[in-house]
């Protein structure tokens, strides 16, 4: 059950001139939350801005003794409470309400688990990542950013066991260029026998591309979608998704209650 | 201890605390995390006969103190809702206030007799208001003939409490309050949203995909409680007011405006557990004032005779 709590900031890590991580205490949301949940957060009480704003779970944090002490928020700064939370310092309170929507579906046990990422949509990979490490199957992440210094977090999930593929707008580190770039030869190179489940998280067309790409080979994409939300919690209606079930008309799904996660082959991407 | 309970027209209320149309889901949204039946009451997303899908996204947009919305009204029709909510909602002890919208005045009187037959609902609140949609809606409350028409097509059908709800996208909401009450409202109901829009001067195009959206939040409050006092001069049967409501000090002002009732929308999005700071601030209150009824507060505005400061000689 999504609990709701005024949670101290234990710190602020800068990771470049837009990306920062928030880590919170709050370990009633975090030992519930799931891969590929989120939480609606807001800083201050006052009205402006006034509505909260949905967060990935980022990472699970753990004391000393690895009981769950909290969880962390990957944020990229694009707007005023985006900024807010770039600048947000130690010993501050963020309200916190989650974990709300719903989790990845793990892959099966011999399935390889394909991971894409576009820019700050590595924020939920981490906790999916963690929940695969036990798995035999290969676990890969495709990953991209402008530049080298956007790309973050990389040696944990190498720690992880994970199989890193970097693109980056400019060259400057990995492939350059899109990221659909090395997920199309890694389709092609891909022995159709072998079963790989795609999640993909980051910029709508990056995840309609992705889909369509994957589609193209036989192989479903679970995305995760990042629609403007007003309450998390399926009283407002603002978050829909159109969702389109075969054989049967596009209905507008609610995002926060439905999703996040969505079978990318049923989204109406032209509504969207 | 002191006593929050009010009545409107036939239904008793154990607190004046209805969470609003549209800002609530169908109540089983939120089942887990409030327990409805502490709710004065919950007044359900606004149904039309038939299922809709509403507006493509984008809906909602924040503005200062506020936020634009254009959802236009997406819904699961009245008989889903009889047949799949309004059970869990009786079960949970909720006080459901089912919100209509209709097309036509026969519309609203179909959905009427609907609600009329179904076991388990408290009062029917007539959505003549919402701005967000081209056939229905504020076409009927903004006009006195269609606000009277639609209210006496449902009178007709139903003994059930009924609420027209007012739209604030008038010059003067008193006198389609005067009209509700003539054509058999038994409460009103104000203020829905504020017709309203949002630019994008990047891209210089409207920020709702519906272009038009309704503003709420406490942006709206002062307005929203100037037309209370309003409709509470004009007017007999009771007021449900609404607009902005953040603090208990927000439902009192509302209250002593004329509001027997108040409805909180936006704020349950902010603070979805809301309800409980709002009871304790109105027990606050009564105690800090010595008053045991909350009902002694409904229209208790102090409008003194102003005796002018400096009279001129001349
Ligand atoms: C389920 C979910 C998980 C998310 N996880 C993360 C995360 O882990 N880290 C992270 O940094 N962000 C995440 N987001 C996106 C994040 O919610 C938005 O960046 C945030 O709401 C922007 O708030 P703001 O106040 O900074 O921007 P505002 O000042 O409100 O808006 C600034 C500009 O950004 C646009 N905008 C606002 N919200 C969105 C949105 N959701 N998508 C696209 N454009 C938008 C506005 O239209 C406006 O032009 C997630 C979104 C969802 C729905
Ligand atoms: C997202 C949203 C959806 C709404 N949907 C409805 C609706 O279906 N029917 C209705 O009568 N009012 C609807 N309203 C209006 C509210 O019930 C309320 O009248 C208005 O928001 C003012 O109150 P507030 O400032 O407390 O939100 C909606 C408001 C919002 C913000
Ligand atoms: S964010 Fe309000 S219904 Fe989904």
């Amino acid at each position: 059950m999504p609990v709701d709590v005024d949670a101290v900031v234990i710190s602020n890590t800068k990771l470049s001139d837009f990306y920062n991580v928030v880590a919170v205490a709050a370990p009633d949301v975090a030992r519930q939350a799931r891969p590929g949940q989120f939480v609606m957060v807001k800083p201050d009480k006052d009205y402006d801005p006034l509505l909260r704003r949905p967060f990935s779970v980022f990472e699970i944090l753990r004391d000393p003794a690895g009981r769950v002490s909290g969880f962390s928020l990957l944020n990229k700064r694009i707007g005023v409470t985006t900024r807010r939370l770039y600048d947000i310092t130690p010993g501050e309170r963020l309200q916190c309400l989650g974990p709300l929507g719903q989790a990845f579906e793990s892959p099966a046990a011999d399935q390889q688990a394909w991971m894409v990422a576009g820019g700050v949509g590595l924020a939920p990979f981490l906790t999916l990542a963690e929940s695969l490490v036990e798995r035999l199957a290969a676990t890969r992440l495709f990953y991209g950013g402008r530049s080298a210094d956007d790309l973050f977090y990389l040696e944990t999930f190498e720690a992880l066991g994970v199989r890193l593929e970097l693109t980056t707008d400019d060259g400057s580190r990995g492939h350059p260029g899109l990221v659909t770039g090395p997920l199309h030869r890694a389709l092609d190179e891909t022995d159709k026998g072998i079963s790989v489940r795609l999640y993909a998280c980051g910029p709508t067309p990056m995840m309609q591309a992705v889909t369509e790409l994957a589609a193209t080979h036989g192989r479903s994409t679970d995305v995760s979608l990042e629609q403007v939300m007003g309450c998390g919690l399926g009283g407002c209606y603002s978050c829909v998704v159109p969702v389109a079930e075969p054989g049967q008309p596009t209905r507008f799904v609610r995002s926060c209650l439905q999703g996040p996660v969505f079978d990318g082959g049923r989204i109406d991407w032209d509504q969207l | 201890m002191s006593d929050l309970s009010v009545t409107i027209g036939s239904l008793r209320l154990s607190n004046p605390l209805i969470a609003a149309s549209g800002c609530f889901g169908y109540g089983v949204e939120y089942a887990d995390l409030v327990a409805l039946d502490t709710l004065g009451g919950v007044a359900v997303k606004g149904l039309f006969l038939e299922e809709r899908e509403g507006h493509p996204p984008q809906r909602i947009v924040e503005t200062p103190s506020g936020m634009l919305n254009a959802i236009g009204l997406q819904g699961i029709g009245a008989r889903r809702f009889v047949s799949e909510k309004l059970p869990e909602l009786k079960r949970r002890g909720a006080v459901v206030v089912v919100n209509i919208c209709g097309s036509t005045v026969d519309e609203y009187a179909e959905i009427a007799r609907i609600l009329d037959d179904a076991d388990g609902i408290g009062a029917i609140e007539l959505n003549i208001s919402c701005p967000n949609i081209s056939k229905g809606g504020m076409m009927f409350g903004c006009s006195l003939e269609g606000t009277h028409d639609v209210i006496s097509a449902v009178r007709r059908v139903t003994a059930l409490p009924v609420m027209p709800k007012l739209t604030p996208n008038v010059t003067d909401v008193a006198s389609f309050a005067v009209a509700a009450e003539e054509a058999g409202a038994d409460a009103v109901s104000l203020v829905n949203t504020f017709l309203a829009m949002a630019i994008d001067v990047e891209t210089r195009r409207p920020r709702l995909s519906n272009v038009l959206g309704g503003l709420s939040g406490p942006a709206i409050r002062p307005i929203a409680v100037r037309m209370v006092h309003e409709c509470h001069q004009a007017i007999k049967i009771p007021i449900v007011g609404m607009g902005g409501i953040m603090t208990a000090e927000d439902v009192l002002e509302f209250m002593i405006a004329g509001a027997t009732a108040v409805q909180v929308g936006t704020a349950n999005f902010v603070d979805p557990l809301i309800w409980d700071k709002l009871f304790d601030g109105l027990r606050a209150y009564l105690d800090r004032h010595g008053i045991s009824s909350l009902v002694d507060l409904v229209g208790s505005l102090e409008l003194e005779e102003r005796t002018p400061a400096c009279k001129s000689s001349s």
